[in-house]
């Protein structure tokens, strides 16, 4: 049975994990090599490297981490941010990415998503959304959510969908941050629309949350979080357990790197 | 020395530190003199049939990667490099394969429950069938990750390994040392390496 995929997201700024990570027992809590290989050990199921590097002669400083990170971490890598043409999706899949994420640069030029997804396959490219409630309408905010695109979401959604993307990453900015759970609501809208695997993002505040996100939306195939397990809130190796106890589908934590030791 | 044979198709980047992380040297090649120096040999692919299949005789490596197979050096062939192994597909049309095993591609939506997502995308577990050397470390039961979208149908006595998406797809299969994995062993953590190392035990 296909099981529900658990996803932590590390941002990353000048070759150094951002957002406070608040581990005992890793060396260097900032370095994202050490970090995805404690996730990856954890049972992490993919891993996203989110890059937020200002300056573009910074960017090679990410591409060199991403080499280092997936000639030692073996399992799905997702690269996201400043992807915006085909070339940002070249360097990245050089660099050991296996999908790469879209978000801003898929709104500024739809065509993206066809280009990289007749080059490079659907299965690569990820349309990441950020979505929140206009006067009760799901409108697709662009620039990191600052800037709304007046874009209706579950049709801008589909819209990528029949372009060629081939997962869905729906991050809700009305629930991110508060950590009271995932937007089921617009989950739901959303799954009803496509037939691609639809990641959650935002929201996330305990193991409950998950339970509550799988259990409410079937449609579900993944939850995606960063603070809450950065800071050792909720321990990825916990959730799955508790999955597993609830009659979720999860992989069970099989690496000898598994003890884990978060700070709670 | 393993070979991975390069003909232009997918990221071969997480295959070769794969085998770097077990100890095992792995030289992405198109060069016939390295795949004769090899003691097995890897076909990797992603994205569609016809291409791939297109770039391998382009590359002037079908005829080859077919004569190794022959010779009886153990050829690993890893999700779009498994389906070429067969007689033919049925992806967007009908093309024909390397026929080292007998067997089709076909659509996964003619094999599972209708409703479910394609491809069929993520972690799933392994039923094995018979005892391929590649699972000698792999009891069975774990789960290995897949993105497909096709699956093979070829006779029950290939079929090492078998995974359920609301119905049964084949995950790896071999006819003496031709042997195919559906799933990626290079993005399925250890239980992945465990089986890369022992086809370099093979």
């Amino acid at each position: 049975m296909l099981t529900k995929r658990i996803i932590p997201c590390l941002d990353v700024r000048d070759g150094r994990v951002v957002k406070g990570v608040n581990f005992q027992g890793l060396g260097d809590v900032a370095s994202p090599v050490e970090l995805a290989r404690f996730y990856s050990g954890c049972g992490a199921d993919e891993l996203v490297f989110y890059d937020i590097t200002a300056s573009y002669e910074n960017r090679s400083l990410f591409t060199d981490i991403l080499r280092e990170t997936a000639s030692q971490v073996f399992i799905p890598l997702t690269v996201g941010g400043g992807i915006n043409t085909v070339a940002d999706f070249d360097r990245v899949l050089k660099s050991g990415a296996d999908k790469v994420s879209v978000n801003s640069g898929a709104i500024r030029n739809p065509s993206l998503v066809d280009e990289a997804a007749r080059r490079y396959g659907s299965q690569c490219v990820v349309l990441s959304a950020d979505i929140k409630r206009v006067d009760g309408i799901f409108h697709v905010f662009a620039k990191g959510g600052r800037e709304d695109t007046g874009m209706e979401a579950v049709g801008w959604i589909r819209e990528c969908v029949s372009r060629g993307a081939g997962e869905v990453v729906v991050n809700s900015i009305d629930t991110d941050g508060v950590k009271h759970g995932f937007d089921l609501e617009m989950l739901e809208a959303v799954c009803d629309a496509v037939q691609v695997p639809v990641i959650a993002s935002g929201g996330a505040g305990c193991i409950e949350d998950f339970l509550t996100l799988f259990e409410s939306v079937p449609g579900v195939d993944a939850g995606l979080a960063a603070s809450v397990f950065h800071f050792g809130q909720v321990s990825i190796a916990d959730l799955k357990t508790a999955m597993t106890e609830r009659g979720i589908p999860a992989r069970k934590v099989q690496d000898s790197f598994s003890a884990e030791t978060q700070s709670r | 020395m393993v070979a991975i044979v390069d003909y232009g198709v997918g990221n071969l980047f997480s295959l070769r530190s794969s085998f770097a992380a077990i100890g095992e040297s792995a030289e992405v090649t198109s060069d016939i003199a390295v795949l004769d120096a090899a003691d097995r040999i890897v076909l990797p692919g992603v994205g569609a049939f016809a291409d791939a299949a297109e770039r391998l005789r382009r590359s002037g490596l079908w005829d080859e990667v077919i004569r190794q197979a022959q010779s009886g050096k153990p050829l690993l062939g890893i999700c779009l490099g498994m389906q070429l192994l067969f007689t033919q597909s049925f992806e967007f049309g009908k093309y024909a394969g390397l026929d080292l095993i007998p067997g089709d591609v076909r659509p996964i939506s003619e094999r599972i429950r209708p409703g479910l997502k394609i491809p069929h995308m993520g972690w799933n577990s392994l039923e094995l069938r018979g005892g391929s050397p590649i699972f000698k470390d792999t009891p069975g039961g774990e789960c290995v990750y897949f993105v497909h979208s096709y699956f093979a149908d070829t006779p029950e006595e290939y079929i090492t390994a078998v995974t359920d998406y609301g119905g049964e797809l084949t995950a790896a299969v071999q006819r003496e040392n031709v042997y195919g994995c559906q799933f990626h062993p290079e993005k399925s953590g250890s239980v992945g390496l465990a089986i890369l190392k022992a086809f370099c035990e093979i």
